[in-house]
């Protein structure tokens, strides 16, 4: 019987990274669709880089700042009690990180996609940027909003690097599938292996199927 | 009234522009601003409702101020109390006609305005459909319903027929008339559609690289210098044709074919193919109604 605990904390992983992404990425998005900022292009390209950086190189960032041994990780140690390398806290800092552009670029090209005249039309009735966004600018981007979300889901299933620097491999705390099915291959267990790479693969099949076939029109129902 | 004078510089693709506007429309008028595109008419627009900022400036409506740059007051457009008609209609796609007039609504405004505009500008059997499904002219007029939802005193309409045919152009333009008597409002429109400003407005602003060059009533602005008596054309023979003693030209002209009567020193010359102008002076013009 193979041991679905990597399976499960991947899920989790995803799941509460992907919520936390878009209570972030759809601020960012905004503030990079609409912003005249000087510092907009940095911001831009910070939450690109993941895109092309290894995800070694961000783990070992991430690892080096979040160590109690150094000022900034000691802070969080003992002011917020977080403990961030090696914990599950961690995992999902470091998935939000690695999966920003994959939240933000959609939205923030939906946004920028959508005619002008309808948020100025709803600040001339009156209504504030926030309930304009809220009512107005949303749900007229609710592909892209799905795009968004699934796709920082299945990016987070598929994450290795970054989560073997800074989380490790604890089973049940920190042990999710892509780096279960690393062990196992290790170990030579190429059936169990297997079991868990199959899962994954049908899983993020279908997600990504999913998508495509809402945004591009296929399921009439769901796509507006 | 609304007292305005104000400067910006623009940047347009020909350059830079200086808007420099001084306007005074008494309560209860219909102006339109005339102009070729890219003479600032939209600007105008944009910057009494607060979408645009000018550089200096100062718009008061009644006695509300809504800008003054040297008291640095300059409202937000959600505080100004205008209604506007964009040119592209943008309704909300994501709410029917009745929702898109109801999301317009004040706090605790009761929404028995929304039944009498939707009588008035008779949405009544679009009320519960989607923008997306709506003509433009249909659109155009769920736009100016939601305009008025807040009963505002100023209505902005930025060239709101342009993309319209000439039909449902016509029966807009009984809807704003309508509307603009009904609910005592001081109107501003964008246009440069003679027909369009001869029918509608009371006063007529001429608008030329940012400023006013001309103002007055429209027959004063338009009758004595468009129009007249006088036709000339220019077109491209199509054919000559000897008929009897006379040669029949035909000119197309634009899309029109348009047959002339020649005599046969006037055609020596002429070839098919020929560039030609086709003129007539001091008759009497046949008009007729199109339907």
């Amino acid at each position: 019987m193979i041991d679905w605990s990597p399976l499960i904390l991947t899920f989790k992983l995803a799941l509460i990274t992907t919520i936390l992404l878009l209570l972030v990425g759809i601020p960012l998005a905004y503030w990079l669709a609409y912003s005249k900022s000087k510092i907009k292009p940095v911001i831009e390209t910070l939450v690109s880089m993941p895109l092309v950086l290894p995800p070694t190189v961000l783990g070992f960032y991430l690892l080096i700042a979040f160590s109690p041994n150094n000022s900034f990780g000691n802070w969080l140690n003992e002011w917020l009690g977080l403990r961030l390398i090696f914990s599950f806290e961690g995992l999902v800092l470091a998935s939000i990180l690695y999966s920003l552009p994959f939240m933000v670029q959609p939205i923030q090209s939906g946004l920028a996609a959508l005619p002008k005249q309808l948020k100025e039309a709803s600040y001339v009735l009156g209504k504030s940027k926030l309930r304009t966004a809220i009512k107005v600018l949303l749900p007229n981007i609710k592909t892209a909003l799905l795009t968004g979300t699934v796709l920082s889901f299945a990016h987070t299933i598929g994450e290795f690097g970054v989560v073997l620097m800074i989380g490790g491999n604890i089973p049940g705390k920190t042990k999710v599938a892509s780096i279960a099915i690393y062990d196992e291959v290790e170990a030579l267990n190429y059936n169990t292996a297997n079991i868990y790479s199959l899962i994954l693969l049908g899983i993020t099949f279908s997600i990504l199927l999913i998508v495509y076939l809402v945004n591009g029109g296929y399921l009439k129902k769901f796509s507006r | 009234m609304i007292a305005l004078s104000l400067h910006k510089m623009l940047h347009t693709a020909q350059g830079n522009m200086l808007l420099d506007i001084a306007l005074n429309v008494p309560h209860g008028e219909f102006i339109t601003l005339y102009g070729e595109s890219g003479a600032g008419k939209t600007s105008i627009l944009r910057i009494l409702a607060g979408l645009l900022d000018p550089d200096d400036g100062k718009i008061a409506i009644n006695n509300d101020v809504w800008l003054d740059t040297e008291k640095k007051i300059n409202l937000s457009p959600q505080k100004r109390k205008v209604g506007y008609v964009f040119q592209e209609y943008a309704l909300f796609p994501n709410m029917t006609v009745r929702k898109n007039l109801e999301y317009a609504l004040e706090k605790n405004q009761k929404n028995q305005i929304i039944d009498e505009l939707i009588d008035v500008i008779e949405l009544g059997d679009l009320q519960h459909r989607n923008p997306s499904t709506l003509s433009g002219g249909q659109q155009q007029r769920v736009a100016l319903a939601r305009a008025l939802v807040q009963t505002p005193d100023v209505l902005l309409l930025d060239e709101p027929l342009s993309a319209l045919d000439i039909k449902m152009r016509l029966k807009l333009q009984a809807y704003i008339l309508k509307v603009h008597k009904k609910y005592n409002l001081t109107t501003i429109l964008v246009s440069h559609d003679i027909g369009e400003v001869l029918k509608l407005s009371d006063k007529v602003y001429v608008l030329e690289e940012g400023k006013i060059i001309r103002s007055g009533t429209p027959s004063e602005i338009f009758t004595s210098h468009q129009m007249s008596a006088k036709f000339r054309f220019t077109g491209e023979v199509v054919s000559i044709q000897q008929e009897e003693v006379v040669y029949i030209v035909t000119v197309l002209i634009g899309n029109n074919v348009v047959k002339v009567i020649a005599q046969n020193s006037e055609i020596t010359d002429l070839t098919v193919g020929d560039k030609v102008m086709v003129a007539s002076k001091a008759f009497n013009p046949v008009i007729q109604k199109i339907t």
